[in-house]
């Protein structure tokens, strides 16, 4: 026990290394909330141009652009995503690299994202359109105000599956020269060679923001089924 | 009987050689006719006749491949009308009521007369409580469609068309998705439409329906228009050889 207790001085205590983890923390849930803004936004796009083709026809290069988006993104590795961000796209540019990693990880996010919500448009029966369209509504006050209400609704537990898997992947901006959580921990490894301690802190603090996420998310999920009772 | 009086001379829907092709499919091989204002037009046929096509394409559900609408005297074929805004004088009502199931039933009826500015919130809200009270389900003004039967369901969703003033209703089989109890309060709802004077579009297999209600009988086989008359001439002396078989059976 006087062996942990002096194990977890010299980890967390000792030159208040804790605030490493605690700036790691911050970096990591900017890095995460940027990735989302960004990822929400264009797979919201992506998914819009896809169901609008698939529908009419139109919007042929928009839809062949995504198209070679997704394939792209899904296609390779986020972490070489990452690189080719910081080192070539943004490798002479002076920009932060926490801003670097969340546009990075945002265009990866949307392309997941993407496919989320298509899927939720198209679990959408055909019927809920016409009977907009036939109201006089135009197709995008039909779809605003009727087939993506819907739609979220369907796939919010896949939405928040992809927002777990984003706040973890994160993890990885250490290599582009960030300090966020994982990086925070092995730097105290670093100084005091003990990898068990800061690596555990770190999988905490991951697993209770996930934990936390979920439970607002349940909350969120049961308020929109409410009205099917 | 009683319906044939709102009829008069104005038409409303002018159709010429209408045709709709699916594919290598022709659906619609030609169709010309017209609906005059207060008329209660219904429309029978075997499956595959191309009844319901017919039927969704005069709102543009269904784009059709030939051919011209003309409602209230405009074009709506041509892409350049504005369909969205045609549509609001068009009502549809749908075999599987497609009501939203997001909305209680109030927001279903004032959804569309808000948005499209016709009404105020107020107004609209209103007008869906009278409505609500004509079909006996003020009750229901705050539930979700899921709470309702399939017969209460359909009749929202004939009111949540009638809510938007709509000058012609489009029927596309309104009772084929019910339980047989259920048909009666449905038609009941729709003979009150033709006594009022509503023009009336009706794809259905209900024959009592078309006899007691229709000022005109259409019959469509291999998406053409066969016969077409008064229910006393068509069920009386049916002439074309199909509808005499037609009627064999389904009679």
């Amino acid at each position: 026990m006087t062996d942990f207790s002096a194990k977890f001085y010299a980890n967390f205590i000792k030159d208040d290394r804790w605030l490493g983890l605690v700036t790691g923390l911050k970096v990591t849930i900017i890095v995460t909330l940027e990735a989302l803004l960004l990822g929400v936004v264009i797979g919201f796009f992506v998914a819009i141009i896809r169901s609008y083709h698939d529908k009419t026809g139109k919007f042929k290069i928009l839809n062949a652009v995504s198209r070679v988006y997704l394939t792209v993104i899904r296609g390779t590795p986020t972490m070489i995503q990452i690189l080719i961000m910081y080192l070539v796209i943004f490798g002479s540019s002076s920009m932060d690299s926490i801003i670097i990693g969340g546009i990075a990880f945002g265009i990866n996010s949307g392309a997941y994202v993407a496919e989320i919500i298509r899927s939720g448009i198209m679990s959408i029966p055909e019927g809920q359109t016409e009977a907009g369209r036939s109201l006089g509504l135009s197709y995008s006050q039909t779809m605003w105000l009727i087939i993506v209400p819907q739609a979220f609704k369907n796939v919010l537990p896949a939405l928040v599956n992809e927002m777990i898997v984003l706040i973890k992947e994160t993890a990885i901006i250490g290599y582009i020269g960030e300090q966020d959580l994982t990086k925070a921990a092995m730097i105290i490894q670093s100084r005091t060679f003990d990898a068990f301690m800061p690596l555990l802190a770190a999988a905490l603090i991951y697993l209770a923001l996930v934990m936390l996420l979920t439970f607002f998310m349940n909350k969120l999920e049961r308020r929109l089924r409410s009205n099917e009772r | 009987m009683s319906a044939n009086q709102n009829v008069n001379q104005e038409t409303l829907i002018e159709v010429k050689d209408l045709r709709k092709v699916f594919g290598k499919n022709e659906v619609l091989t030609g169709i010309t006719t017209e609906i005059k204002r207060g008329e209660v037009v219904v429309i029978i046929g075997p499956s595959g006749s191309g009844k319901s096509t017919f039927l969704r394409s005069l709102n543009l559900l269904e784009p059709p491949t030939e051919g011209t609408i003309l409602f209230e005297g405009v074009n709506i074929t041509n892409p350049k009308a504005d369909i969205d805004l045609h549509r609001q004088k068009m009502g549809m009502v749908f075999q599987h009521f497609n009501l939203f199931p997001h909305k209680t039933i109030t927001e279903n009826i004032t959804l569309a007369p808000v948005v499209l500015k016709k009404m105020t919130k107020e107004e609209a809200d209103k007008k869906a409580k009278e409505l609500l009270d004509r079909v006996g389900l003020p009750d229901k003004a705050d539930t979700y469609p899921e709470q309702l039967s399939g017969g209460q369901k359909q009749r929202i969703a004939i009111i949540r068309s009638l809510a938007m003033d709509p000058d012609v209703m489009l029927f596309d089989e309104p009772t084929s998705a019910l339980d047989p109890e259920m048909v009666g309060e449905v038609l009941e709802l729709m003979k009150q439409l033709a006594k009022d004077g509503m023009t009336m579009v009706v794809v259905t297999h209900e024959m009592g329906f078309a006899k007691e209600v229709a000022t005109r009988v259409v019959f469509m086989d291999e998406g053409q228009i066969k016969e077409e008359g008064t229910p006393e001439e068509f069920f009386g002396g049916p002439k074309d050889e199909r509808l005499k078989e037609f009627l064999s059976k389904i009679l």
